[in-house]
């Protein structure tokens, strides 16, 4: 990446529930280490998170899910994005997520999963060193 | 260029790519816009603009589904502000924009500034030509929330949307001179909050006061994005300004005056880095500085130091 490069990152909530804050305060985080964060909204399908993530170029997407869903909603999301030309993309997880589920998302393409308590310079820094 | 082949066929991919290496200015940018250019000037653009919270994106959200339904397709260019501090930005529109973002013939763009005054980013432009060459029927410009003096959109925009709502009455005063004379189209929009109707007359009231009106006189246009009213009336609006700037033969001057002050941007830009890049050669522009701090040298025999040199090549 060039220097002059602005790093682009998308946070998204996919799936039903309703809580942001957490999303809200990583979006911050990484806004004020100079990055260009898209914040989508609640309730995001798959479908509408990854159209989003290819139309704004994003260089890394991150996932905060707090109702359970995720052992099915992040990989359709990294499935999504093989299929549509979105390979490339850094995809991360965060929200209530069991240790034993990490294994399988990983697998399934999500390089990273920061559970509660994960400070956002730990996010920041992750995003910053992984991002081509 | 495959690049710019995918863009002309519309392929989302590389329309984002080739908005990227805009932004970014990268090296390819300007070949890129080179190629793209004669692709362009088909695609109608608007302009929406107004102060923050006033419902610029809703509005933006309503209309386009309507566009849509009318077979068009649609390209957006969201901008929101850039941190002075970070460089980073928040871009929030796509969440107000909810009805859209699955419409396969609608395309959003989340821009920030980067430091750019005047309501608009530097790219932004060429943004709307990306997406115009890209098969766009009609791009949607939405600036950052603006409060006097941004009318960077009038020099962009074929037709301007200046947004306003209720209960912000003292604004309307303070704005008069730098804004309010740029719309094409007032929009009054939460119309259904208390004060729609004084902030409507208001707004009649200073276009009658208008000592030289032109051939126009801009609608005002009640709407409540949010209850999806007055969002026909908008439409038919920016349908009527299209249509007199057409006839009357305004809309190809309009575009031409843009094209002036763009070729003379670029080349200020390009003069700019030029001097930039000297000046800073070698520690010599910071030995100045510390002169000039020092009181040792003026700010004014500074620049000629500089700029002499330039001028003989």
């Amino acid at each position: 990446m060039g220097k002059d490069t602005i790093v682009r990152v998308m946070v998204a909530k996919p799936g039903l529930d309703g809580h942001d804050r957490g999303a809200k305060v990583i979006a911050r985080a990484l806004r004020d280490a100079g990055m260009e964060v898209i914040y989508t909204g609640l309730r995001q399908t798959p479908e509408q998170i990854v159209t989003a993530a290819l139309q704004e170029d994003v260089d890394a997407l991150l996932l905060s899910i707090l109702s359970g869903a995720h052992n099915h909603l992040f990989p359709r999301i990294t499935q999504l994005l093989r299929e549509k030309g979105g390979e490339n993309i850094l995809v991360m997880g965060g929200g209530v997520i069991p240790q034993d589920d990490i294994p399988g998302l990983k697998q399934a393409g999500i390089r990273e999963v920061f559970g509660p308590g994960t400070s956002t310079e730990v996010i920041v820094n992750f995003v910053k060193e992984n991002v081509t | 260029m495959t690049i710019i082949e995918g863009v002309l066929r519309g392929n989302v991919r590389d329309i984002a790519r080739l908005i990227t290496i805009v932004e970014n200015e990268l090296p390819e940018a300007t070949a890129a816009m080179q190629s793209i250019f004669s692709h362009t000037g088909t695609a109608y653009t608007i302009g929406f603009t107004g102060p923050p919270g006033a419902g610029k994106s809703t509005l933006v959200d309503k209309i386009t589904l309507q566009l849509c339904r009318q077979g068009k397709k649609i390209g957006i260019v969201a901008i929101d502000p850039s941190s002075p501090f970070s460089g980073g930005a928040l871009l929030g529109d796509r969440i107000r924009m909810r009805d859209i973002i699955t419409e396969q013939e609608v395309f959003i763009r989340s821009v920030s500034t980067r430091g750019s005054m005047g309501g608009l980013s530097r790219a932004a432009g060429d943004i709307a030509k990306i997406l115009d060459a890209a098969g766009k029927d009609v791009v949607i410009i939405e600036t950052v929330g603006v409060g006097q003096d941004e009318v960077d959109i009038f020099k962009t925009a074929d037709t301007s949307v200046l947004v306003l709502m209720p209960g912000a009455g003292d604004d309307i005063q303070s704005i008069k001179a730098g804004i309010m004379e740029i719309a094409d189209i007032f929009v009054v929009n939460k119309a259904d909050r208390e004060g729609a109707d004084g902030l409507i007359t208001s707004i009649r009231q200073m276009l009658d006061l208008n000592t030289a009106p032109g051939p126009w006189r801009p609608p005002i246009i009640k709407t409540s994005a949010t209850q999806n009213e007055g969002i026909e009336e908008l439409l038919k609006a920016v349908q009527e300004h299209r249509e007199f700037l057409t006839i009357s033969g305004s809309l190809a001057a309009r575009r031409k005056e843009r094209l002036r002050t763009e070729i003379i941007r670029l080349v200020e830009r390009r003069v700019s880095r030029l001097v930039q890049s000297q000046i800073k050669q070698n520690g010599r522009f910071e030995k100045l500085v510390e002169k000039v701090a020092a009181r040792e040298e003026d700010p004014y025999s500074c620049v000629e130091r500089i700029v002499k040199p330039l001028e003989q090549k």
